[in-house]
């Protein structure tokens, strides 16, 4: 794996004045201009979430009212995966380059600058397998209207998998453990994201509608957007030691 | 209270001594009360009505249940202190507790299982709290996990102990997430919280077993944090003092 190194000249040096949002927005614009300049491997990401998904009705089956009943969990399982396996690219690089010191040392709040880097790289990853979902749903025999709940419920919940997973690859930053380990740590705690998620889908045909489990994805967001930048600060800090 | 001096404790070579003068003290209370409440729980708490002897079980799968969540808010709230006061001590302490509470919470599961036969007729139902408890389990093996895997101890210290916030903080919302999940999915089918009044026997057998396994926790865990301390601070001088050097 080729590591792109990105001086600050190239990608514009920080704003001046140390303001929070200066910092986010620069941040966030560093990491989607880099994340262009990869897209091959965001495409390969979006790869990886159709043909999990393409693999089950490979294993079980062909079955249309089968598929009907898994469609819903196997899609959220699928991104909860996909989101699993782009997780390294928050950090990783940055922190084999030395970029993610300097981010440390820079007078931007660290947390702000982070929380730039996820929102990045939750509409570099996560919002591409948002756009594709309702179709892979279409698929799994979902109708139209469980293929915009799917999207909706995959809009709320990817950000909170991208928040919730900085905290883990920054945990692991530099361990030979890797990636059985960033699975360990963070897939249970990605654990209410699936159930409501997958839920939403099931509460809406048995006529409850998905608005109960859509609001709980969108506290949990919210509470992750407050907390989770925090945690991945004192993890990222940590691991600079 | 104000006589015992918290922060010379929080040093490991003062707190070395206590540990070890402390740990057969809570063994052997561990041990006594075991004794008592197997005698209570296996032969004179009567048989329930509709499950038999098998209900004999909730001596040692209720208290395990308590101690593996119990454990886990202990861990975390010496993970918290570590952050916040930046003391090895009490690293040491949530590094000692995590196989404990791992093992407690396993216990729970196996026992659950087992109790579940006979009393549902399947080893595992996808309940809320059997799958919270699993939950519970992955976090105690990711929390030790982290820590195997960083070189250094004190970043493992800080590391795991964000992790180990992170998962509280967790623990209830996947907890009631699992719950609503549940009832969506199968209904009510496996209802323990509406248990019928339990005898008395029972109950308290159940209480001195909760002790017990709680008096053992301590034992283990200030056993085990004797080890971690000597094994971490073994260049210090006191250690000398206080382990003879082998070599």
């Amino acid at each position: 794996m080729s590591v792109t190194v990105t001086s600050f000249d190239e990608v514009g040096d920080q704003p001046r004045d140390s303001s929070a949002w200066k910092g986010f927005a620069w941040s966030i614009a560093r990491d989607l201009r880099l994340a262009f300049r990869s897209r091959a491997e965001l495409g390969v990401l979006i790869l990886f979430y159709v043909i999990v998904v393409t693999l089950f009705p490979l294993a079980v089956g062909a079955d249309i009212a089968l598929l009907r009943a898994l469609g819903p969990g196997v899609l959220w399982v699928a991104a909860l995966l996909a989101s699993l396996l782009s997780l390294p690219r928050i950090f990783a690089a940055d922190f084999a380059d030395g970029s993610l010191e300097q981010l440390a040392l820079s007078t931007q709040p660290l947390p702000a600058l982070i929380s730039g880097k996820i929102a990045a790289h939750w509409i570099s990853t996560g919002l591409p397998l948002v756009l594709v979902s309702p179709l892979l749903g279409a698929q799994f025999g979902l109708t139209a209207g469980e293929g915009w709940l799917l999207a909706l419920g995959l809009l709320i919940g990817t950000p909170t998998l991208s928040l919730l997973g900085a905290i883990g690859a920054a945990l692991t930053l530099g361990l030979r453990a890797g990636g059985g380990l960033l699975a360990l740590l963070i897939l249970p705690l990605y654990v209410p994201i699936l159930i409501f998620g997958a839920g939403s889908i099931e509460a809406a045909r048995a006529g409850l509608g998905a608005s109960a489990q859509l609001s709980l994805l969108a506290a949990v967001l919210l509470a992750t957007v407050v907390g989770a930048p925090i945690a991945a600060t004192a993890a990222v800090r940590i691991a600079l030691d | 209270m104000s006589s015992i001096a918290w922060f010379k404790l929080a040093s490991p070579a003062s707190f070395f001594p206590l540990a070890r003068r402390l740990v057969p003290w809570f063994g052997a209370a561990a041990a006594v009360l075991a004794t008592i409440g197997l005698w209570v729980g296996l032969l004179v708490a009567p048989t329930d009505a509709q499950q038999g002897d098998a209900y004999r079980i909730i001596f040692i799968h209720v208290p395990a249940a308590w101690m593996s969540m119990f454990i886990y808010l202990v861990m975390a709230f010496w993970c918290a202190v570590s952050l916040t006061f930046n003391t090895r001590l009490a690293a040491m302490l949530a590094q000692a507790l995590a196989p404990t509470g791992a093992m407690f919470t396993f216990l729970a599961l196996v026992t659950g299982a087992m109790w579940g036969r006979p009393a549902w007729g399947t080893y595992w139902a996808w309940d809320a709290r059997m799958t919270s408890e699993l939950i519970l389990l992955f976090l105690y093996f990711g929390y030790m996990a982290l820590r195997n895997a960083i070189d250094d101890p004190r970043r493992a210290d800080r590391a795991s102990a964000v992790l180990a916030l992170v998962g509280v903080v967790n623990v209830p919302i996947i907890y009631f997430s699992v719950k609503w999940w549940n009832t969506l999915h199968q209904g009510a089918s496996v209802s323990l919280t509406s248990a019928p009044t339990m005898a008395a026997p029972m109950l308290a057998g159940m209480l001195v077993m909760a002790f017990a396994a709680w008096f053992y926790a301590i034992a283990i865990v200030l056993l085990r944090v004797q080890a971690i301390i000597v094994e971490r601070e073994k260049n210090a001088n006191w250690i000398g003092d206080l382990v003879p050097r082998t070599r």
